[in-house]
């Protein structure tokens, strides 16, 4: 399938959709109206709260928290977990002391973190940005544990028999072993200091793409809720654009890199 | 001919201990002295030990008894003398083949251009001047081993260990191997130990060669002198009647332990 006729198909799919949707939502069917507007909304009244947000632009100023959030819940998650994937990695001891804690914290859900972060930073962007921490933090951290774990026995002796020290074996193998294995989940990652930074500011906040959408629910707004819905997805998608950008020039020498999510 | 010896395996024994607490003797003794400009291949069936042999030569591995020298001087620790060159891919992935090669003089200090240089001179020795820029996914299997050669021999190591590094290589590629493997040691004649499978690969290519009994617990059980003239072309030599002669007086020892390497092979599966 050559790339216009798949565009064109994609395009169609939304187009259909959205089609049906405003049908369903303002032409009565057997004299019934499928989709009651105080429910679903209907497209027209969605994209025009969408325009009314750009056109005033109060949009920028929720749009700009939530990135800012979730690229330092991104950043502080990842450092956490390179540097303590790195140690447990490196002290078996230590890592078979903590595993049962880390396996424990990991199968909390972290939803029910947001009230205690809340209480501890406030309100501010720092509650969200440590809900976001504490999801980016895990997956950073397992897949670096891997990485340098599962650094391949040969290279390893390799880097010995060409007469590198320790402190070399760690810049030249096991340091870019566990990068790659880290920017391999580069996508979940960033995803998930985005859910992070919404789902707290939609538990309490005063700004964010979340606010937006849980002060819409709050006044029955359904336009507002979805319309703060689509706001955020094409955010997603243009946050997870510039990852697949990122992530080709820095996995060059992996053969998946060229093949892998687009 | 007397020549200093450049690495010497004593009464050495290896041994491992298993996952159940027994211990699985791998090599029960060999006594094996390479000569400094010497070409040695051992020879054996699978599962003979033959590859952790050069691992003890390595320094990798330590052996349970006896005792290794290089250069007639007890080995602690790594072999710094030895460049080693792995049957698996040990190239760094993450590395473009100009970067493998020179990260062996990178990591001694040399200043980087210089290193860099250096290692474009080798990869166009190898015949890989053209793919420098190329990560190691990017290359065929034996281009990877070109440039693994180019990244031991940068540098300059007295003594060049070798653990069957043509085997995942189609047949026509190892002689190609082969040849360039010669032309590259006949410039300063480094002792090599050799590790193959392949007996007529170690005659064409070796000054001696030493066969191993079937594993577990095996020794070295034959020890013959290559009087084939040098330079030797691989695709030629392999023509020759002296080779032949050779051949099969040598496979005449070793095809017995064959059979019973693969016999036990066969028996382990099915326990």
């Amino acid at each position: 399938m050559s790339r216009l006729t798949l565009l064109s198909l994609q395009l169609l799919v939304a187009v259909v959709a959205i089609v049906l949707w405003q049908v369903l939502s303002t032409v009565p069917v057997f004299g019934k109206i499928l989709l009651p507007p105080f429910f679903f909304s209907n497209p027209v009244d969605v994209f025009s709260q969408i325009v009314k947000w750009f056109a005033s632009g109060v949009i920028w100023k929720h749009l700009w928290i939530t990135l800012w959030e979730s690229i330092l819940a991104f950043v502080i998650g990842s450092l956490g977990g390179v540097l303590v994937g790195f140690w447990f990695a490196r002290q078996p001891v230590v890592a078979a002391v903590f595993d049962p804690y880390v396996k424990m914290v990991n199968a909390l859900p972290r939803v029910v973190l947001a009230p205690i972060f809340a209480l501890w930073l406030g309100l501010g962007i720092w509650s969200k940005v440590a809900l976001g921490v504490t999801l980016v933090f895990f997956i950073v951290f397992f897949n670096v544990y891997q990485g340098v774990k599962e650094v391949s026995r040969t290279v390893l002796d390799n880097g010995r028999m060409l007469g590198m020290s320790e402190q070399q074996l760690m810049r030249n193998v096991y340091w870019p072993s566990a990068l790659s294995w880290m920017f391999s989940s580069l996508h979940t990652s960033v995803g998930f200091a985005v859910v992070g930074a919404v789902v707290g500011e939609y538990l309490g906040s005063a700004a964010g793409l979340g606010y937006l959408i849980q002060q819409a629910e709050g006044v029955f707004d359904v336009a507002g809720v979805f319309a703060g819905m689509f706001v955020l997805s094409a955010f997603v998608l243009l946050i997870d654009m510039g990852v697949t950008m990122v992530e080709r020039r820095l996995l060059v020498w992996r053969p998946t890199a060229a093949d892998g999510r687009g | 001919m007397t020549m200093p010896t450049a690495v010497a395996l004593e009464d050495t024994k290896v041994a491992f201990r298993l996952g159940d607490g027994r211990v699985y003797t791998a090599v029960e003794q060999a006594q094996l002295a390479v000569g400094q400009g010497e070409f040695v291949a051992i020879v054996g069936p699978t599962g003979c030990g033959k590859s952790t042999l050069l691992n003890v030569a390595a320094g990798l591995l330590k052996p349970a008894a006896g005792s290794v020298k290089v250069f007639d001087r007890p080995l602690a620790g790594l072999n710094k003398d030895a460049g080693y060159l792995f049957q698996a891919d040990a190239l760094f992935p993450w590395k473009t083949a100009v970067d493998n090669v020179a990260i062996g003089l990178e990591i001694r200090g040399t200043p980087r251009p210089e290193a860099l240089a250096r290692a474009q001179k080798w990869l166009t020795s190898v015949g890989l001047g053209a793919f420098a820029g190329r990560y190691p996914h990017m290359l065929s299997g034996g281009q990877r081993k070109r440039v693994a050669l180019a990244q031991v021999l940068i540098r300059d190591p007295k003594i060049l260990l070798m653990d069957e590094p043509f085997g995942p290589l189609d047949a026509q590629t190892r002689q190609v191997m082969g040849n360039l493997l010669l032309e590259l040691w006949s410039a300063d004649r480094k002792a090599v130990l050799f590790v193959t499978h392949d007996l007529e690969e170690a005659i064409a290519l070796a000054d001696r060669v030493v066969i191993m009994s079937a594993g577990p617990s095996s020794r070295i059980i034959g020890d013959w002198r290559v009087e084939l003239a040098r330079p030797r072309d691989i695709f030629e030599v392999r023509l020759d009647k002296e080779f032949h002669a050779l051949h099969r007086e040598i496979w005449s020892v070793l095809k017995d332990e064959v059979m019973k390497g693969y016999a036990q092979s066969t028996q382990a599966e099915a326990v």
